[in-house]
């Protein structure tokens, strides 16, 4: 059960007739289960890659498979595949164009082609998931505030009961606190109903906090993939790259530098305090 | 997906042609189509399409690339010469049923294929050479006149440069919610022209909704920097007259002279 890229490359012709090469040669393995963070700069070709995950784009070289079957031949069903691999955008909320919350939710499943009781079951189900309200399912998502409707975009997604979600940057434009309720989120789906979660971002603070795996691009290769702690060794290699590492690493990384005897291993504030303290007590 | 719509049609050169005042383009394509309507000789077509031909060599812009702008009239100019070969009344070449083919028709339909041809290389060189913000100014300055009669034309200028700005971003949106809906399997290329339309709808109503919050934002951040239309405006990069645009005005009159001298004889 999972999804994988197999010498994958990705060109595009922009105007005029230059070529542009979004991704070259990847080979990913995304498996069930995982919490996987993609993070790289503007442009180093991590929105392509997943868009490449679910077929809406569809790669120049190399093949996709999913579940063991090539995504690209005849009889491969790419409608299965998009309610199995659900997409969020970025900035979902925009994509919201239904009178009533509800009935937005629905417009995937329908698709789909659920039967009537089950979508509405699973639309139901979706916005109950992600924390929307009874009260609000013929509410117009106009009327919403900007964090909930990115929980119906979000919901909209899931009531296609996929296995694997895949979100496009999920916290951009939100404040801390939408930040944090969007990824309690993905945590309870990832728990909860075992949805393997792929979340792209530049924020190496996120990856490090939530993510099992974290698959590191730079000018549409992969560079580093592995799990965060090993990945945020790395820090003069991500820091040519212009990513860096998280604060709290970063901090405790300067310490040792400067002939701490200190535990360099950190990725949050909380392990970093810890080992703060630890050295000061000596 | 809608990565290949280019704007207008700017074929990016560095010519003399690219170089001039809008306004001289603009006034220059309206004389030239102006005076293809004034002769039906050989030797008038011949000034013409001598004057078309330097301005093209001029212009650096590779003639295949000009001869493409035929391609949405095509049809019609098939229609029109096929209309003019068959039905004018004259000496008869060739009988085919009802169809007669006549010295006159031939003439006929070979001037006006020509003239149509002309009217839109001529056109289509303007639109190549000249961007569509500096024809939107271009065309300000010459309308400036009609502000005496209350039209307003600062206001119509700024509404069409607005509207170019707009069209990448609107592209790049549609391609973004298109992608999105269909993530979420809608389907917009199966059934009739009504399931069709109606299909279209979860991407018409994002985008009309963000058209509006953009414009709005628009619309705030000029009033924020004071913004209020035409009057005592000043421009980044005026228009102003030079040699060349001197110049070049001489040439469309040296063309329209000769071109009335050859006509007479």
């Amino acid at each position: 059960m999972s999804i994988v890229l197999q010498n994958v490359s990705y060109t595009y012709r922009n105007d005029g007739n230059s070529v542009t090469q979004a991704l070259s040669d990847i080979n990913l393995e995304i498996h069930k289960g995982e919490f996987l963070a993609i993070v790289g700069h503007t442009g180093s070709g991590k929105s392509t890659l997943i868009q490449l995950l679910n077929g809406l784009e569809r790669a120049t070289q190399g093949k996709v498979f999913f579940q063991g079957k090539d995504i690209y031949s005849k009889d491969f069903s790419i409608k299965e595949l998009r309610s199995k691999v659900g997409m969020v955008f970025q900035y979902p909320e925009n994509q919201l164009f239904e009178a009533t919350v509800i009935k937005d939710v629905e417009f995937g499943p329908r698709n789909m082609g659920q039967d009537t009781l089950q979508m509405e079951l699973n639309s139901f189900q979706a916005l109950k998931d992600v924390g929307i309200g009874e009260e609000l399912l013929d509410a117009s998502v106009l009327a919403l505030s900007g964090g909930q409707k990115r929980r119906v975009a979000i919901a909209g997604v899931l009531a296609m009961q996929p296995e694997f979600l895949v979100l496009d940057e999920p916290m951009a434009g939100l404040d801390p606190v939408g930040r944090r309720e969007i990824f309690a989120l993905l945590q309870k789906l990832h728990k909860e109903r075992g949805i393997t979660i792929v979340f792209v971002s530049h924020s190496m603070e996120d990856a490090a906090e939530y993510a099992d795996r974290v698959v590191v691009m730079n000018q549409g290769k992969i560079v580093l993939d592995g799990p965060p702690r090993k990945i945020f060794c790395y820090e003069k290699e991500l820091e040519r790259i212009g990513l860096g590492v998280p604060q709290a690493t970063r901090l405790v990384h300067r310490l040792a530098e400067q002939g701490a005897q200190i535990e360099k291993d950190c990725l949050t504030v909380e392990e970093s305090a810890a080992a703060i303290l630890n050295w000061l007590q000596g | 997906m809608l990565r290949d719509i280019t704007i207008g049609q700017y074929y990016r050169a560095d010519s003399v042609i690219h170089r001039l005042d809008a306004r001289v383009k603009i006034v220059g394509t309206i004389l030239y189509i102006i005076s293809l309507f004034t002769f039906s000789s050989f030797q008038g077509y011949a000034v013409s399409v001598l004057f078309f031909g330097i301005m093209v060599t001029l212009s650096k812009v590779p003639f295949s690339y000009i001869v493409r702008g035929l391609k949405p009239i095509l049809f019609m100019l098939v229609f029109t010469a096929a209309l003019n070969l068959f039905w004018t009344p004259g000496t008869t070449i060739v009988e085919i049923g009802m169809l007669h083919l006549t010295w006159e028709g031939l003439y006929k339909a070979g001037f006006i294929s020509l003239r149509l041809i002309l009217l839109i290389l001529g056109s289509s060189l303007m639109t190549l050479t000249t961007t569509p913000n500096q024809l939107t100014d271009g065309i300000e300055h010459l309308l400036r006149p009609l502000k005496y009669i209350h039209v307003p034309v600062h206001e119509l200028a700024l509404m069409m440069s607005i509207a170019l700005r707009f069209i990448p971003i609107l592209i790049e949106e549609t391609d973004r919610i298109m992608k999105a809906q269909t993530a979420r399997g809608a389907d917009f290329e199966s059934g009739n022209i009504a399931r069709r339309l109606k299909n279209m709808l979860p991407i018409l109503i994002p985008l009309f909704v963000s058209a509006v919050n953009r414009a709005n934002d628009l619309a705030l951040a000029m009033d924020a920097r004071c913004y209020h239309g035409g009057d005592n405006r000043t421009k980044m990069h005026p228009l102003r007259y030079q040699g060349k645009d001197i110049l070049a005005y001489g040439a469309c009159v040296f063309y329209l002279v000769v071109l009335g001298i050859i006509v007479r004889i």
